[in-house]
């Protein structure tokens, strides 16, 4: 069905599934229902994953396409990371079943089709024009320069993405980074207008003919550029460009901030000079926890600011819990509040207060306004801080 | 059934639009184009009418721009034919003159329905549909977000939306033009890889149009809207935010 440029494997067969391989992939499936049981959502959803995936087996494949349960996964991996058969759930039966319901030319949910269409057409779901991509850049204070124009090899390229570019929160936690690096010394540069999304929502989307075409872009624009690594703040899409990437023929060392940081730790350290006096509760986001195992970089990060304390929230590491908005269901809030019976960000943000903190720290761009909505509906307004380990790190830096 | 639907492509407000250094037209070099939104559900609609009465649906497009994704995109969505309407001129005709050009397209052609979008961002001199209608003598309604057709009669019974939440039901002879205002749902999603296969197999007609000159309005200037001073943002306890409200009234004298 796809037109990219990638060799057809039963590794690439697997990222893209159709629904009819999907017996076939779960031949292995012991039926234990570890993964309902382990799933968020697993008891909104009409058949969750155990069921879904026994029906299909079963021929009855139809019904799960018409229930809830192709728009409910929001790919946090707590099943796909306890299956004892290693089953793909959410990178595998999900995107099956959304491609699916689409190529069934059902109507999407509006902000998901809307988001769509966006990166389509614009490389960003946000729908803004690729020329404002460097906006933010002007009022960073330090020089952020792009690669195109530097016209020479660099260190690290920093792959901003879509939420940290253009969103108005996001922004001004990038103007910090660009502010830390700069402190740091370190030789990098941007990708400028160039930059697309990396694809990973629309993936796990089941728009699998628009991460193909967005693959192919992006391993075509980075091949042209030199550096040691990149350097990433979005954990969708550093997983997607970490694990997914490389099967598709995009190979790049590729490192999250976090591990970026954590790495030069003896360098940072002389430059946290302001106390940040807060019991800080860190949020192990899917993508950087369960989805890439990185779950001491980020904690050492944080104990590294002095005055800073971190007291653990009762969902942590591999059992996290999600905020409910991976796998493009950031676009489906309104599908998934009909459903559910909570927001899964307002009972992570129940589980940060609980622990006494005052902040909760996170590391991922769709966290920030998730979780400061949730501390406004749970009513912990003025009593929980939702900041990102970079404007903690900046706070202590005195680059705020 | 049979459905023609009319479309043509419009400035993609998102990239940006820059006046000419003429002063009266849109600089075509700083713009990239996409399809009328209006226009889009003109063909929702008709692929709606598709479904429920087994209508054909042709869509025929100016040729400015990208057209071509538009109507492979149209292709993908369940489309029967789609034709690019060549008509030579280096920038889009006037609405006058596209349904002049239009009407010389359809002449002779057996179609039930003319549906195109009652208005695009870009209309000067009045609505397409209006003016096809009265070239090609047919009946026309505009403001339309509901049709239905019956079997073995020569009527549709339309919604058209009037100012205030309004909406009356009207029955039209057919054939007749449209200007469709919204579809009954919002136009449907193409997978992208379905377009690409599309792309890769479907063929876009192309007719060259008879020239066609139309009187239309002349436009002395072109200019962006002037930019307001911008918002200032009042804090404090509600009782200080009220004071300084009151000041700003009397400073402005808007109290006495």
């Amino acid at each position: 069905m796809g037109t990219a440029q990638y060799p057809v494997t039963p590794e690439t067969t697997a990222i893209f599934p159709e629904i009819t391989n999907i017996p076939d992939l779960f031949r292995t499936c012991i039926q234990c229902g570890v993964c309902s049981g382990s799933c968020p959502m697993g008891e909104v959803m009409e058949f969750p994953p155990r069921k879904a995936a026994k029906m299909i087996a079963d021929g009855r494949a139809e019904e799960v396409l018409a229930s809830n349960t192709p728009w409910l996964c929001i790919s946090c991996h707590a099943c796909q990371v306890r299956c004892p058969s290693q089953l793909l759930i959410p990178d595998g039966l999900f995107p099956a079943l959304r491609s699916a319901v689409m190529a069934e030319g059902k109507n999407l949910e509006q902000d998901l089709q809307k988001a769509l269409q966006n990166t389509y057409l614009y490389g960003n779901p946000m729908g803004i024009s690729p020329r404002k991509r460097t906006e933010w850049t002007q009022t960073a204070g330090v020089p952020v320069p792009i690669i195109s124009q530097l016209k020479r090899p660099v260190d690290v390229l920093w792959v901003v993405e879509c939420y940290p570019s253009f969103e108005p929160r996001n922004q001004e936690i990038s103007r910090k980074l660009a502010r830390i690096l700069n402190a740091l010394g370190v030789d990098y540069a941007i990708l400028g207008q160039e930059e697309r999304c990396l694809g990973d929502c629309e993936w796990l989307a089941g728009e699998r003919g628009l991460f193909e075409m967005l693959i192919e872009r992006n391993i075509e624009i980075l091949n042209r550029y030199q550096f040691k690594e990149i350097l990433m703040t979005d954990p969708h899409s550093y997983r997607t460009l970490l694990n997914i990437y490389p099967k598709l023929g995009g190979n790049f060392a590729v490192k999250h901030l976090t591990v970026f940081l954590a790495e030069r730790l003896e360098q940072l350290k002389p430059l946290l000079k302001k106390r940040v006096n807060a019991t800080v509760t860190y949020h192990d986001s899917c993508c950087l926890g369960r989805k890439t195992g990185h779950y001491d970089e980020p904690r050492a990060v944080l104990r590294a600011i002095p005055g800073l304390e971190l007291a653990e929230m009762i969902q942590n590491r591999e059992s996290s819990l999600c905020c409910g908005g991976g796998a493009s269901t950031i676009y489906l809030d309104r599908y998934i509040q009909e459903r559910a019976k909570d927001r899964l960000a307002d009972r992570r943000v129940h589980q940060a207060a609980a622990t006494g903190a005052e902040t909760l720290a996170v590391a991922c761009p769709f966290e920030p306004s998730r979780f400061e909505d949730a501390v406004k509906l749970t009513g912990q307004e003025g009593k929980l801080a939702v900041r990102d380990i970079i404007e903690l790190l900046a706070e202590s830096m005195e680059l705020a | 059934m049979n459905i023609a639907v009319l479309t043509k492509q419009v400035p993609d407000l998102v990239e940006g639009v820059e006046i000419d250094a003429s002063g009266k037209a849109v600089d075509s070099d700083s713009i990239r184009y996409i399809l009328s939104e209006s226009d889009d559900h003109a063909l929702e609609e008709a692929l709606l009418l598709k479904e429920r009465a087994q209508a054909r649906v042709e869509v025929f497009s100016l040729e400015t721009g990208e057209v071509r994704d538009s109507l492979y995109a149209a292709l993908a969505k369940g489309a029967d034919r789609v034709v690019i309407v060549a008509t030579g001129a280096e920038t889009p005709p006037s609405n006058h003159t596209a349904a002049k050009i239009f009407a010389s397209v359809l002449q002779g052609l057996s179609f039930d329905l003319i549906l195109t979008g009652v208005r695009a961002i870009d209309d000067l001199d009045g609505s397409l549909g209006g003016l096809l209608a009265g070239y090609l003598n047919l009946p026309y309604v505009g403001l339309v977000r509901k049709v239905e057709t019956a079997d073995g009669t020569p009527m549709a019974v339309v919604q058209k939306e009037y100012p205030g939440g309004y909406a009356a039901e009207l029955e039209v002879k057919l054939p007749a033009v449209l200007g469709i205002q919204a579809a009954e749902q919002p136009p449907r999603y193409v997978p992208v890889s379905r377009l690409r296969q599309v792309m890769k197999t479907a063929k876009v007609e192309e007719k060259d149009a008879a020239p066609a000159e139309a009187e239309t309005v002349e436009v002395v200037r072109m200019f962006k809207p002037e930019e307001g001073g911008g918002a200032a943002m009042l804090s404090g306890t509600p009782g200080e935010v009220a004071l300084q409200i009151v000041n700003v009234f009397a400073e402005r004298r808007l109290v006495r």
